[in-house]
This record gives C-alpha cells, structure tokens and sequence, in this order.
C-alpha cells in the first residue's frame, strides 16, 4: 500500500464529492421549481454559514487527529451569553468580543485537558458538550431573548451589497483562502498532517505537537462562539438551545469531504464540497416539503456512508490482501 | 528421522507491498529438539514466526503441521494445533491479572461453565512453581517488567502444553541468570518432545541451546544444518554473506573539542547517574542488554522524555529538560530506533518527510517553497545515494535501507553539530548497511560528533572510537577502542564486570 | 518501557514488592466504587438535613425510579465501552422503542409481544451498529453518531407530531411501572437483575473476560485467538437490547410519549458510565460501578430540585463530573505508573 495510491484515492474521493455536488445541483434544478434561483441559493448558502464556518476549525483538527465535539454547545453558550448581556443592557459592540472570548476560553480549557492530560479528546469533548450546553441553560434558562440593533442583525442576514453573498459567507470565504493556504501551503499545515498521521514523528522532528493542538481547539472555540453571535442575530432570537446537534452536521461535512476520521489525511476543497453538498441537499428537501425528520435521517446517512465508503473500498481492495 | 517434522514451513513467499518478506523458505521444526534461527534484522525472522503462529498466510507454499498440510485461518488455528509463540514484545492484556492473562480462553471451569478462579489461580501457582517465579497471580500483568512479562508468557505455552514453542528473541531484555533460567525450562521442554524454535542476536545462545539452525538473509533461505562443527564465524559469513571484517571502515579522524556533554543525566526508575561527553570527530557507541536504558538516554538528551536530575549541554550551550524543537536548534539531530513509529510518515512523500525537520528554513514569505523542499530533498536523496523513483513517491514503496537513508537526510539537511543513531542499520539490508556504516564515518570526518546505539557487537566494535557500556539504567564501563572486545563488552553489559 | 530487573531471581524481595504495586493498582479501582459511595452518602445526608422530605418514602422512590431506566442504559453502555467503543445511539433507541411500542400496545397487542417487540426493535438497532463497527471497522463514534440522528429522525416520522397518552394504553403495562413488590417498585428491580446477570456474565464467564481482554489490549486479544469481531457485536448487541428494554420502561414509567422521548440521553449515559469507573479508553471497569453512577447522577438531579437549585445547572454539573472522572482516573494512572517504574527498577 503506497502513498501514492493513497493519495491517489483521496484526491479521487474530493472528485467525487465535488462531481456528486453538481449532480445535485443539476438534478435539482430540473426537479425542483425555485431551487436555482439567486434568492433560493443565497438563501440557502446563509443557512449554512454556521456549519461552514465551524467546518473550517474543524478541518484542521480532524487533520491532526483530533475532534472537538463540543462546538455546537459553545455557539449554544455564546448565544445565550449573548441574550443575557444583551438583556442586560450592555452595548452589542463590548458583547460580541467577550462571547468570543469566552468561546476562546471554551476551547482552551479542551485544548488543556488533551495536551496537559493526555486525555483522548473524544471523552473530552464529550463532557464539554454537556458541560457548555449545561452553562449556557444557566445562564439563560429557556428563555428566548430578542429584540437586536438592526444594523447588526442586517450584517447577519443581508447579503454583500451587488452580490448575492450574504455577509456571514463572504466571510466564510475569506477564512477559507486563509485557512486552505494555512493547511496546503505553510510549514503549520505541514505540521498538521505530519502530527495526524504519526504525532510521534511529528515530535520527533521538533514540531511542537502539545502547542499547535491547543492553538486548534482555542481556534475551535473561537469560531464556534462567533458562529453563535452569526446564528442569534440571524434568527433574531437568542437561545440556550441554539445550534443543538449541528457538531453532527459539521463533522459529515468534514467526513464527507474526504478527511479521514483518524487523521493525517484530506483536503479543503474536499471539505468545502462536503458542506456544499450537505446544504444542498438540506435545501432540496426544505424546498421538496420533506419534514425535518427526513433531513436528520439524510445527515445520518450521509455520515454513515462517508466514513463507511472509503472502509469498504479498501476492504474490498485486492491490492491490501495480506497486509498486517 | 523417520517421524516427520511436528511443524514445518515448504517453500513459502510471503510479501507485503513492494517488499518480499519471504522468498521461497523452508524450515523443519521436529519434537525432542531446539532449532535456531539466525538472520540479521529485517531478514525475515519475524514474519517467519507469524507465518507458523497463523498470524500471515503465506503468498504461496505451505505449512506442514505432521507432515500434513495445514490451513490457519488465524492465531487461534495455530493455538488450537498446539503452536506456542512467545513474541519480541510479550503481548499481555495490562489491565488483567496474571492468572487470566495465561488463560484467557482457557480458564478452568467448575459448575455451569464458570471461571474456577481458585483452581486458576493454584494452577498459575503451580506453573510459576516449575518455573521458578515468585509472582502474584492476582496481580495486573501492567507495571510488570519485560522480563516478568516473558515469564508470563512462557508459563501461558506451558500451560497449553504446547508441542511448538517459538521464542522471538526471547532474551534480549533478560540479564544473564534470567536467561539461565529460561534455557533450564526451554531444555526441560525439549526433554518432554516439544519442538522449539529459538530465535536470538546472541550467537552463543543459539550455540548452546540449539541443535540444529536455520539462516536467512533478506527474506531468503540459505541454509539449514547441525550446530555442531559450525563455528561463529561461518554462521555470521551465512547471515551476513561476506567476511566480516570488511564489514565496518571507521577512518581515523581529528578529534576536536567537546560537542556534546552530558552530566549526571537521571530519570527516576529509567537511567541513574549517567555522565558522558562526545567530541567532535568521534564516534561514540552506547551498547548495553535491551532495557538497558541506552535508547531512554538518548530520548531524554533530545528532550522526547523529560530528566529529573543533570543536565545536557550542546557547543557549550545547556539545553531545557522535554524540549526536541530547543535540542534541535541547538545543533542535535536524533535517528530514532523505530522508523515506522518515530521516524517516518509513511503515507507522506520522501520530500516531506525529509521537509519536515526544515519547515522553518524553507520558508519563502508566509508559505513553503515547495522548490526549496523538492532541491534540499534531491540535495541529501543525492548524497546517500537513495533508490527512489520520484520524491513525490510515497515512503512506504521504498526498502528499510532506502527508508533509513531518507530519516538520516531528514536530520542530516539539519546540519546537526550532534548526531543521535539509534540502531542505525537495524532491519536493512547488507549493501545499504555498508553504506550507512561508511556514511557515519565520513561524517565523523568532518567534524560531527555521533553518539551511536547499536545491539550489534560486531558494529560497535567496528566503529567506535570509544564504547560506553551501560546496565540497568547505570554507565557500567567505558571503554577505548584498542580495548573493546566482545568479551569486555558483553560483561559489562551484563554486569559481570564490577 | 521498564527496565530488565534482578529480583526474579531474589523471590524474596519480589513478592512484597509486588504484592504492595498491586494493592496499590487495585486501591485504585477499588477506590473509585468507595468513593461513588461515600459520594452518594454525603450527598443524601446533607440534602435531607436541608430538606427531611428527601429521605422519605416517596423521595426515595422517586430517585430509584428515576434510576433505573438510566442504570439500565449505564450497564449496556459499560459493556460496549469495556470494550474500547461507545454507543451514542442509546437515547434514541429508546425514544423510538418506546413510541413504537406504544403505538403497537394501542393498537391492541398484548402486553408480552409489546414487550418483546421493543426489545427486538432496540436488539436489531444494536445489531446494525455492532455490524457496522465490528466488521466494516468504521470509527464508533461516527457510525453511532450517524445512527443516532437516523434512528431519531425515524422515530420523529413515525411519531409525526402525535402523543401516545396513558388511557390508550394496557393497564398491566402501567402497573408494571408504577407498582411494586414488597414495598420495592419493579422498575430498579428489573434493572437490579439485568445489572447482575451481566455483571456476573462478565466476571465469571470466560467469554464474558474476553469483553475485558478486548478492550485492554486489542492486538493481544487477536493474537490470543478471542473472536474481537463476535465480542463487540455481542456489546452492542446486549446495549440495544438494553435500550429497548429501557424504552419499554420509558412507556411504562410515563404512560405518555411523544416523539422525542430520551433525547439527548446518551450523554448522561456515558457520564453514568464513565463517572462509575468504566475506563473510556476500554478494559477496566465494571457494570456495577456503572449504575452506581448512573444512582449518583440522578441523585444529584433530585437534590438539585430539593435544594431550590437552579435545576438548569445539572446538565452542566453531569458534563462536569465527566470530565473529572476521566481527568482524575488518568493522573492516578499516571501516578501508579511512576510508581510501579520506580518499583521495577529500586524494588
């Protein structure tokens, strides 16, 4: 089993996912009435901003082989962060830095328990999850908070002005070049695969493994807590339970998009296909009058066959008969 | 003989990618006697022994179990047909006591098919009775040492009443009345019409426990024969299929000043008290028994492992305890001994695993040039005369030789003042090893101070200016090269030397 | 890696040596049960000297009750996570097993084939990701993730906005979870049995020790010839049955469901699990443990509201003591690991 086949093979499935994502979007053109046009599209690229923006965090740490499972409770925290302060009268403008601040702090304090104990970041995450989720309740107890400056819920909601890109996506964007040169261009993004595929050798060659992995779950929570200012000014409505169970919608778009769960291996583009191809089909069967069931069966499927595919590729393949 | 062999091998393949593991190997195990097996690392011993543990199937030939062919579809096949193997690394369950770990599977059994511990434990006992251990049965098997593991396991084939038992360099983390003891029971064993297959580095111990051996030099059979009136050196000739004395050019070089130092070095239950310096022109062996503590050294020197006590200085400069990236800047390069695990990404290229150490130097503004990558790749792939096809190539489809060239040009594009080699030839074939050999003293010649590990005595002896000799986490002797034998070397080694 | 030692060959010093590592390893694990339990102790002692009506009948009632569906899921949740994997599909399991069941009780099935048909329904989904991760050897965080957002979606279509309410439902059924035995309710009863027939399974059954030697050491568990890949379908197994079974007691402790039953269970779950000394990482642990956690949590959920606490902060204080539990069993890890270096080398 060479690298090179290997290689071969990822960019093969990056192909493919991008080759399934116009099918689906031909196929649903022809299909369903409404689907390609500007306002649907951009409509259904702004729900997506969340997931895409976590997405990109995620990419890097599912690269180095690691996977933080509590972001959807950090947007749900700084949402509710957001309502309470809001509630309370402080200024939209000292209350976003804090929210993300304490995103930062979210993360660091996963980073901590993985690089200082030497914790699988699963478990970690996993508390966390119930952890933030369960802060975010108390800060905000099931109450809904509304009622934002309109300036910023329109930076939120309304798209590029002469573009059909809402804001929330050109930023996306934006972090996207960044992050694609980061992880294929830069010493970081070498380190990044090297650790993810054998951290040891990482280690070895004077990468500092500890560091970078507790930068990726900062960055993480970062994101994620900003991804919750996006998600309560977009829906005008600030929530304990916001954002609840889209770390799944995340982590198959990272699968989907060819980043292979134990690490080392996949690429942005791959990635970005995978989350355009999951908001695609969300807004396909949105617009198709399929109920919200529906779509978490297609999103649990979509993870399932991501991950099981590549499996079932290489169980199959003849070439792999005999190896250890 | 007239009875067939308990357990044979007939002209079995058996490759992995591009490498041929084994090419066309036969070998006859019979009852009532203790066959060897000799070969250099990554001469195919091990995949040989997972072949008759069911482990591997074979490419093409067969395994004989009786003299009939057999068919194992997995380890537990070969259990069932009563083969034993006692792998290099025990393989023990750490959070089971020792007890289960020896029958697991197996466990006696009283009413409604439940465990009898009682009788499990009394018979566990009774086998660390014969063998002379005093174990708990109750304890968890994590935390014990290798040698106690190795006992475990050899009381788990004992326990099965094993008719093969293969031993896999079973005494290469024993001391030597530890390995007294193993023979008397592998002797015991053969008496009661076992067959062994006894495999080790150690010459000796294949001369006295065996009664016939086997050789094999990269994956390939060379020949099977009676012990007696083979001497030492043809077997070495057999395994490494040249005179042995060409083997290691160390060339004389200037000896400058002091490059690395290292003093009072302790890491509590690891190594004690270890203080040693290397110059510059020199190359320096540590040697000692596995589990001596010579490749824990090395990791700490380089900050892998962090010390408790001492201190490590490089040109002068001391450098902070767990640091790789501060040893790394100050002019140390470190070739670990597991290429798989440490020292290469086998799925990356051959230019970005020799990138991987410069990340920093090729640096062109914000990103990597991949030109500068690909040139000081094509620079040191030039220089140690790597076979490769492309450097975009994988480093899995390249040899163990060639993948150990690629870890020396990775630290060596370091330009380290300091280089760390630990077991540098390990599992590589004969040419490449010559080379690596010859590579090590060139470098020695322009100034480099090399710091080599090595389980070869032959390549100690061949290279060393002079040879530290280290035993149970303490330097036991120093000694200069005019006076280093394999004699002063092994008992120190093993701690006959006081 | 341990260094070679002398004391083999000195039986003497090695037998304390070792005897008191051990005492030490297993105070450890010992540690963890005694802990859980002077926990619970100090916890119920100080709510009831705030609150007496936490120690009476019905306050104790209520939290047994209250436990046992967790603990049900706790103990088929140990058994997959002994062997180094997880299951995140349990909550769901039991949402749609207890709406389907209901809706077959309704629609006139007695109360045995309702019964065996939501364990049969929680066994097949068990079986699916014991298929899925045992044989495709795909991640079973993944797998169970996915199928825990399937299994949910096909209990919300099934359900599709109705409730199932007590009145449509067989009065044995409700019997069966409001009534009780000698004072005890069947509820923890039920889960009373099953912990101990598979605690007593794994302990003292050589198959069930395979579940252990699995998750301590999967290679060696290969080499030593243990079926890996029948094992881990088994846990699975055994934890969807599990889960159906704690469906079935959903239905029966509630009478009313709607399509969201349990949802968001499978956290708490691995808390109970992990809080009770199952390792997440496989190998060590036990069922009884587990359910100790899973009595520990819903206690603190209980004392919350006794204690007029914001009943907001238990979801963050399971989250909490989750990760303690995994932070506190790694540095004593760590810790016995020093010592029994120190010991191989000194003893």
């Amino acid at each position: 089993m060479g690298g090179l086949s290997l290689m071969g093979r990822a960019l093969r499935w990056d192909v493919l996912v991008a080759s399934l994502l116009v099918a689906v979007f031909v196929a649903g053109s022809f299909t369903t009435p409404g689907f390609a046009t500007t306002g649907n599209l951009s409509f259904a690229l702004s729900d997506l901003g969340e997931i895409a923006l976590i997405a990109l965090a995620m990419t890097l740490l599912v690269v180095a082989a690691e996977v933080d499972l509590s972001v959807a409770s950090v947007l749900g925290l700084s949402s509710a962060l957001v309502g309470a302060m809001w509630e309370g009268g402080m200024a939209i403008e000292t209350i976003i830095p804090l929210v993300v601040l304490v995103g930062a702090v979210c993360g660091l304090v996963n980073g901590l328990l993985v690089t200082r104990l030497g914790l699988p970041s699963l478990a970690v995450t996993i508390g966390t999850l119930a952890l933030y989720r369960g802060l975010a309740y108390v800060v905000l107890g099931d109450k809904a908070i509304a009622q934002f400056p309109p300036g910023y819920v329109a930076l939120a909601v309304d798209d590029v002005p002469g573009t059909p890109i809402p804001y929330p996506i050109a930023l996306f964007i934006l972090l996207a070049v960044i992050v694609g040169v980061v992880l294929h261009a830069t010493g970081f993004g070498r380190s990044l695969y090297a650790i993810g595929a054998q951290e040891q050798v990482a280690f070895f060659a004077g990468i500092r493994v500890k560091r970078i992995k507790l930068l990726l779950f900062v960055v993480s929570g970062t994101v994620a807590a900003f991804a919750g200012v996006i998600f309560t000014l977009r829906y005008g409505s600030a929530r304990a339970d916001n954002g609840l169970g889209i770390e799944l919608a995340v982590i198959a778009a990272v699968l989907l998009g060819g980043v292979d769960f134990d690490g080392g291996k996949g690429t942005l583009g791959g990635v970005i296909a995978g989350v355009l191809l999951i908001g695609l089909l969300r807004n396909l069967l949105m617009l198709g009058d399929v109920s919200t069931e529906i779509q978490s069966i297609v999103t649990g499927l979509l993870l399932i066959v991501s991950v099981l595919t590549p499996r079932l590729v290489s169980l199959i393949r003849p070439a792999l008969k005999g190896t250890p | 003989m007239a009875a067939p062999p308990t357990l044979a091998l007939a002209n079995v393949s058996k490759s992995f990618g591009a490498v041929r593991a084994l090419r066309d190997v036969s070998i006859e195990l019979f009852a009532g006697e203790t066959h060897g097996l000799a070969g250099e690392n990554g001469a195919g011993k091990s995949t040989l022994v997972k072949t008759l543990a069911g482990v591997h199937r074979p490419d093409s030939g067969q395994v004989l179990l009786g003299g009939e062919p057999v068919d194992f579809a997995g380890p537990a096949d070969a259990q069932q047909a009563g083969v034993a193997v006692i792998y290099q690394e025990p393989t023990l369950f750490p959070d089971l006591s020792v007890a289960e770990n020896i029958f697991m599977g197996r466990q006696p059994r009283r009413g409604l098919g439940r465990i009898d511990r009682k009788s499990m434990h009394a018979r566990t006992r009774e086998l660390f009775g014969r063998l002379g251990v005093a174990l708990d049965p109750e304890q968890p098997s994590r935390g014990l040492s290798i040698a106690d593991q190795q006992l475990v396991e050899i009381a788990k084939a004992i326990s099965r009443d094993a008719r093969v038992l293969i031993m896999d360099e079973p005494t290469a983390a024993l001391s030597g009345h530890e390995v007294t003891r193993l023979f008397s029971v592998a002797e015991a064993l053969r008496e009661q019409g076992c067959a062994l297959l006894f495999i080790s580095h150690r010459l000796d111990e294949i001369f006295t426990l065996c009664q016939r051996v086997t050789t094999l030099r990269d994956g390939a059979w060379i020949a099977s024969e009676p012990v007696d009136g083979l001497t030492h050196d043809d077997l070495i000739r057999r395994m490494v299929g040249r005179e042995v004395a060409t083997l290691f050019p160390k060339e004389e070089a200037a000896v400058g000043e002091v490059a690395l130092k290292v003093e009072r070095l302790t890491r509590e239950g690891v190594f004690t008290d270890v203080s040693f310096e290397v110059r510059r022109g020199e190359i320096v062996a540590l040697a000692g028994l596995v589990g001596a503590g010579r490749s824990e050294v090395a990791r700490a020197v380089f900050g892998i492992d962090r010390w408790d006590a001492g201190s490590v200085t490089v040109d002068g400069a001391t450098l902070p305890a767990g640091s790789p990236t501060a040893a790394m800047n100050a002019g140390l390069a470190l070739v670990p001994e597991d290429r798989r695990q440490q020292g290469l990404v086998m799925d990356l290229s051959i230019e970005r695993n020799i990138g991987l150490t410069g990340l920093r130097e090729l640096r062109r503004g914000p990103t990597i040039s991949r030109r500068a990558e690909r040139d000081r790749a094509r620079d040191w792939a030039l220089r140690l005369q790597l076979k490769f096809a492309r450097l975009a190539d994988g480093v899995g489809v390249l040899s163990g030789g060639n993948q150990q060239k690629v870890v020396l040009a990775k630290w060596l594009a370091t330009e380290p003042s300091v280089l760390i080699v630990d077991e540098p030839t390990r599992g590589i074939d004969v040419g490449t090893k010559a080379e690596v050999h010859r590579l090590l003293s060139e470098l020695a010649g322009q100034g480099i101070a090399v710091l080599m590990i090595s389980s070869e005595l032959p390549e100690v002896l061949g290279m060393a200016d002079r040879v530290l000799v280290m035993h149970e986490g303490r330097l036991a002797a120093e000694i200069p090269r005019a006076e280093a034998t394999e004699e002063s070397v092994m008992s120190a080694a093993t701690g006959r030397a006081a | 890696m341990t260094g070679p030692t002398t004391t083999v060959a000195a039986p003497p010093e090695q037998a304390p040596g070792g005897r008191s590592a051990r005492s030490r390893v297993d105070l450890v694990f010992r540690a963890r049960e005694l802990s859980l339990v002077i926990a619970l102790v100090l916890l119920i002692g100080a709510t009831g000297a705030v609150n007496p009506n936490f120690l009476s009948g019905q306050g104790i009632e209520d939290i047994l009750l209250n436990t046992a569906i967790l603990a049900l899921l706790a103990v088929g949740q140990s058994v997959v996570v002994i062997t180094r994997n997880l299951d995140l599909s349990v909550g769901s399991v039991v949402g749609l097993v207890a709406f389907v069941t209901a809706d077959v009780l309704a629609s006139g099935w007695g109360l045995v084939p309702g019964v065996v048909f939501g364990v049969a329904i929680g066994a097949a989904c068990g079986l699916l990701n014991g298929l899925l991760v045992s044989f495709c050897r795909v991640p079973a965080l993944v797998v169970t993730l996915g199928t825990l957002y399937v299994i949910q979606g096909v209990d919300h279509y099934i359900a599709h906005g109705r409730q199932i309410n007590a009145v449509d439902l067989p009065p044995a059924l409700l019997s069966l979870g409001n009534g009780s035995v000698l004072g005890v309710p069947y509820l923890p009863l039920i889960t009373l049995v099953c912990m101990l027939l598979i605690g007593y399974y794994l302990r003292s059954y050589p198959s069930g020790r395979e579940f252990y030697a699995i998750g301590s050491s999967p290679e060696a568990a290969r080499l030593a010839g243990v079926p890996v890949r029948r094992r881990v379908l088994t846990a699975y197994l055994v934890s969807g049955c599990l889960a159906g079974l704690a469906g079935v007691l959903w239905l029966a402790r509630f009478g009313t469901v709607i399509g969201d039953s349990a949802n968001g269970w499978e956290l708490i779950v691995i808390s109970a699990v992990v809080v009770g000394g199952v390792a997440i990482t496989g190998g060590v642990g036990s069922v009884y443990g587990a359910a100790l956690g899973a009595l520990l949590l819903t206690t603190i959920g209980s004392a919350l509201v006794v204690l007029r606490v914001n009943p907001f902060w238990q979801q963050a204080i399971t989250g909490a003591l989750l990760l303690l539990a995994i932070s506190v069993d790694r540095v004593l890890a760590m810790r016995v690991a020093r010592l029994l270096r120190n010991r191989s080398r000194h003893g």
